[in-house]
């Protein structure tokens, strides 16, 4: 298992910039950045108004190769095997579109809110993914 | 510009800011998030700074910007509900679960197909996957023909 080091600096920079881009997304478009939701409705575009979604997408992923050029080390491997890492896939779109948002939604913009939804969705994720941490790091092994 | 070209334009622009807050803060790393995860291990909480980060900036600059309708389009568009239901809880409870095992969540995970690991790239293709299966069995189309 590694271990990693305490980054409480550059944590909340990274923060402060998903707070701004939030902000940007919800006074501009009137938009939540709840990324599940936005990722999520893409699959099915026959929702409408899918451009600002794709938009969205792209500049997540411009951001990643902008990033993968200037600092590659921003991007570390799976913390699972290749057949445990799909069924985590599957376990967070599903999850995530059933329970109506993510880190982002919930964790992010919905605790800005004061949501009560979001407060018992956030507790109830960090929960669930402290417990499969435990249990893969401690209990069965195999993750890195 | 159209308004729906100002939104696209916003849009992409706010995807990029938040791509760069992931990697900063070190979401893209899964073996960080695990370890936020790991409370009874090496624990580091990082990532509690990424949220207070989030929430206070987010907080301070809806205050302070405050305006009656978005820039770029008619109304905001909020979520309305307020109940805690089943759905909610099993969500949020299978979405914890998949985040701990693999150690990303949606952002970072899209951000992270930038980096063109195979095993990455299967993660998120499964998780598209889960929002399709969600999708087909959970969601009621408009139907094409009239009843």
């Amino acid at each position: 298992m590694d271990t990693t080091s305490f980054t409480p600096w550059s944590a909340l920079l990274g923060g402060a910039l998903i707070g701004a881009s939030a902000s940007m997304l919800l006074l501009l478009n009137g938009e939540v950045a709840g990324i599940s939701g936005i990722v999520g409705r893409l699959v099915r575009p026959d929702e409408g108004d899918a451009s600002w979604r794709a938009a969205f997408v792209a500049g997540l992923v411009l951001g990643g190769v902008l990033l993968s050029v200037l600092h590659p080390a921003s991007f570390g491997p799976s913390a699972a095997t290749l057949p445990r890492t799909v069924v985590a896939g599957l376990l967070v779109g599903f999850g995530t579109r059933l329970g109506n948002g993510c880190t982002s939604g919930h964790g992010v913009c919905g605790l800005a809110r004061l949501s009560g939804r979001s407060v018992v969705a956030t507790m109830t994720f960090m929960a669930t993914g402290a417990l499969a941490t435990f249990v893969m790091r401690h209990v069965i092994g195999g993750a890195r | 510009m159209s308004p729906r070209k100002k939104r696209d334009l916003a849009a992409g622009a706010s995807g990029f800011v938040f791509a760069m807050g992931l990697g900063i803060a070190g979401m893209t790393q899964p073996l960080k998030v695990a370890a936020f995860l790991d409370v009874t291990g090496a624990w580091d909480p990082s990532l509690a700074f990424v949220m207070v980060g989030a929430i206070g900036v987010h907080l301070a600059l809806l205050r302070v910007l405050k305006r009656p309708s978005p820039m770029f389009a008619a109304r905001f568009a909020l979520p309305t509900g307020a109940q805690v239901d089943t759905r909610l809880l099993v969500g949020a409870a299978l979405f914890g679960l998949g985040w701990g095992i693999a150690g990303y969540c949606p952002g970072p995970a899209v951000v992270s197909v930038a980096s063109v690991s195979p095993v990455t790239l299967a993660f998120v293709g499964a998780m598209l996957t889960g929002m399709l299966v969600y999708a087909l069995a959970f969601e009621r189309r408009p139907s094409t023909q009239p009843a």
